[in-house]
């Protein structure tokens, strides 16, 4: 069922059509000079309003983990739309107003808040989580560890959360692994790594901030090696076996990786810190995983990038489609260093070449360097780890997904953060320079009902709806052609595109923004787009950037309301392919089977339940496009507590 | 000169300089303070001007009666969202400091900036908040950008 319907650019402050309404062109030369002194006039105080936006209000910019509104929205000191009237929340929850115990934040009503809550993403029942932590196969169950505040829905008394599952996808809860219960780690015990030794027993190294909040490494193993689900740890006696070495200071030294193996056969790790502001890894050599050797140099620096943290390295095969176990090393592998940047809450990687010997590590191309290239994901994604899943032969990557509405929010609804679904890592050899992340293929086991839709055409500024019944947990896989001939005619031109400075969907080009707006409804009062945007250059090389535009994604006013996205290299003879997830408020998107990565979080007042609708859109002028999908319904994983009576005590 | 000098370079990267200053230097113990002090400071500012704040719509919410209920609903939402700053973002920004994983200072300190602004949007008339709302707004933002500068400049 095809519909086609006029794109209405709904008007902002950011876009503007510069063909401008054709009325105006039917009217007398005095109105058009009068309208044109008019806007002259409107640009000038715009122009005076937006200068000023800069200097006093001065909101910090690096922000998707930390603020909101855009600049923009903090001076619009209007009410925000009212809502459906507000249901009572039965929640007793210690920070509601004293008097009015039962009154509700406006706007956010329970039905809003709990239909954000995933159906099939990682997340313990309730609280606050970030950083994954030691993920590792053992006997017949995947394993994920995460740091969880049990009291509350913000940052705070870390603590390593733990579940299980046989297939990355259905979780099962069980007790706490970890707890501060040590001078070495009173103050928060926080992220690590699993090792899996020769003869198959684990090891765990984590950071622990000690009573005097100082940075060291601790030693914890299964209680019971025994026991499949690893329910119980044991922290080594003598711990801390690293502190913070000469030169590194108390709160810059933490996340110890996975070990890898050394020619020596010794066991070789790195931590990342930073001096002043060059970010660093550190490597250290052990044989007992309790002395340890600082090697003289380290793994890599890049100046101006500030801490690493959760510093990942490992190889990718450059000729076979599968994992590697982190020790591996040869003339076909290439190795990959990982950094989470403190300074920005963005995870950056760069695939380079391992030096053994020394211990050190060298990008292949400088330019893109750790921290200052490509990242996993251009949206909201930060602490990323990888391990080798030996079950299968790949690498699998985890991913925190924050919130980004406000803590008000997410204290209201007693939660906060996702995991991204587990995504496999492979060496993208088409262009060299990229990894390429895909969904852990155990996620099909979710589709139920399927939707296939054949070259469906969509002009030039349309809108095609998209019949797949209810639209918030959704499994998508779409490829879209472009009109060929006006991807030839189209002129170049030399203006830059990005997706975050750029106007979002609402600013057209010749050959974008298309795809699809996902979480919308009937009216488009609210969308998320995911979309494609071609920028031809004055030497009529094409670059095609994909977006995810959240600045429509919800009529509330505390949300993010950013653009992310960034460009993605598109080969010759590729058509341009997208998948999506959908599940409730987390959208994870992935174009040219993963190369450019796109993960959002979603808050929408009414695009939510039955109200939630798929549309195809193309706000491009010149181009029309074609697209074919194969869109699913999507299960819950049904995540919950490991049935009590099967628990080992 | 002593740390007259560190407050104001520090106030200068900030883009509300009197205020900054102001909050600092009325507090005693940023006389010979670290960076990393004078960020404690200003969040322990945030919360007495936040818990005013609180202080002042619960007064208001008092005279119940006498308030239209467009009032009632606006200052209710903004006691929560205060809530939200005292009893959730204070201490996440407080712990963040004392163990270092800064980006979960900024992370409190911008949210609570939010939390003042969208209190101050509930209100379709007068806001009776504003001044305070705009208080708590700007010693947020100050505090987000002392936390940026440790981060990105200084070594605590």
């Amino acid at each position: 069922m095809v519909d086609t319907r006029p794109f209405l650019p709904v008007s902002s402050h950011a876009g503007s059509d510069p063909t401008g309404p054709s009325e105006n062109r039917r009217k007398p030369m005095k109105l058009q000079l009068s309208i044109f002194f008019v806007l002259l006039t409107v640009g000038f105080f715009a122009a005076l309003l937006t200068s000023n936006n800069g200097s006093d209000n001065g909101f910090v910019k690096e922000n998707e983990h930390g603020s909101l509104a855009s600049p923009s929205s903090e001076k619009q000191l209007r009410p925000v739309s009212r809502g459906p009237a507000v249901g009572v929340s039965e929640k007793s929850n210690r920070l509601f107003a004293k008097d009015n115990e039962n009154q509700l934040a406006y706007p956010w009503n329970n039905s809003m808040l709990s239909w954000q809550r995933t159906a099939f993403h990682f997340q313990p029942e309730k609280n606050w989580m970030n950083d994954p932590n030691g993920p590792l196969f053992y006997k017949g169950w995947y394993h994920f560890f995460y740091q969880y505040n049990p009291h509350a829905a913000v940052w705070g008394d870390i603590v390593w959360g733990h579940a299980v599952s046989k297939d990355l996808i259905h979780w099962l809860h069980l007790p706490l692994a970890m707890v501060a219960d040590q001078w070495y780690d009173k103050n928060g015990v926080w992220t690590g790594s699993a090792t899996i030794l020769p003869d198959g027993k684990v090891v765990m190294l984590y950071t622990g901030s000690t009573t005097e909040n100082v940075q060291v490494q601790n030693l914890a193993y299964p209680a019971d090696h025994s026991d499949p689900l690893l329910i119980n740890w044991v922290k080594y006696s003598g711990n801390p076996v690293l502190v913070p070495p000469p030169g590194i200071l108390d709160k810059d030294f933490r996340d110890p990786t996975t070990a890898w193996l050394t020619s020596e056969g010794k066991w070789r790790i790195t931590i990342g810190s930073k001096i002043n502001k060059t970010g660093i890894a550190l490597v250290y050599d052990t044989k007992d995983f309790i002395n340890y050797e600082l090697l003289d140099g380290i793994l890599h620096a890049v100046p101006g990038t500030g801490m690493w943290e959760c510093v990942d390295f490992f190889p990718v095969s450059k000729t076979e489609e599968n994992g590697l176990d982190t020790s591996v090393n040869g003339p076909s592998v290439k190795h990959v260093v990982k950094a989470s940047l403190d300074d920005d809450r963005h995870d950056y990687y760069s695939i380079g070449t391992y030096h053994e010997k020394n211990g050190t590590w060298i990008p292949d191309e400088p330019k893109i360097d750790v921290g200052i290239g490509l990242r996993y994901d251009y949206g909201i994604y930060y602490a990323a780890k990888t391990f080798y899943d030996q079950n299968k032969n790949r690498r699998v990557l985890w991913g925190w997904i924050g919130e980004s509405d406000s803590e008000a929010a997410e204290m209201q609804k007693g939660w906060a953060s996702v995991q991204s679904i587990p995504r496999t890592i492979l060496f993208d050899k088409k262009t060299g320079t990229h990894l390429l992340q895909w969904p852990v293929e155990e996620i099909e086991s979710l589709r139920l009902k399927s939707y296939e839709f054949n070259q469906v055409k969509v002009q030039a500024g349309s809108v095609v709806p998209l019949d797949v019944g209810p639209a918030t947990q959704l499994d998508i896989i779409a490829e879209f052609e472009i009109d060929n001939e006006a991807l030839e005619k189209t002129t170049g031109s030399n203006v830059t595109f990005s997706c975050s400075s750029s106007g979002g969907t609402v600013e057209r080009g010749a050959l974008g923004p298309f795809g699809l707006l996902v979480l919308a409804d009937d009216s488009l009062s609210e969308q998320t787009p995911v979309y494609f945007y071609i920028a031809k250059g004055s030497d009529g090389k094409l670059k095609t950037f994909f977006c995810n535009d959240q600045s429509r994604s919800s009529v509330a006013s505390d949300v993010n309301k950013q653009i992310y996205g960034n460009l993605v290299p598109v080969l010759e003879g590729e058509k341009l392919s997208l998948r999506v997830l959908v599940d409730h408020s987390i959208v994870e998107s992935f174009a040219q089977g993963g190369r450019t990565v796109i993960t959002s979080r979603v808050y929408p007042t009414k695009a939510i339940y039955g109200a939630a609708k798929l549309f195809l859109f193309n706000n491009a002028t010149e181009a029309s496009v074609s697209a074919s999908l194969r869109i699913w319904q999507m299960n819950s994983a049904f995540i919950r507590p490991y049935p009590n009576d099967k628990e080992s005590q | 000169m002593g740390n007259q000098n560190l407050i104001e370079r520090t106030c200068k990267q900030t883009p509300f300089y009197d205020l900054c200053i102001w909050s600092l230097k009325s507090n005693p113990e940023s006389r010979d303070a670290s960076v990393k002090k004078l960020a404690q400071i200003m969040v322990d500012s945030l919360k007495t001007k936040a818990t005013e704040t609180l202080d002042l719509i619960d007064e208001l919410l008092q005279d119940g009666l006498a308030l239209d209920p467009e009032m009632q609903k606006a200052l209710t939402s903004c006691a929560e969202r205060y809530n939200v700053i005292i009893r959730g973002d204070v201490p996440e920004i407080n712990e963040a400091l004392k163990t270092g994983d800064y980006k979960f200072a900024a992370k409190g300190a911008n949210d609570a900036a939010i939390e003042a602004n969208s209190c101050e949007i509930e209100f379709s008339t007068k806001s009776p908040l504003t001044d305070m709302n705009k208080v708590v707004h700007d010693v947020s933002v100050v505090a987000a950008s002392i936390v940026k500068i440790i981060q990105t400049k200084f070594s605590f």
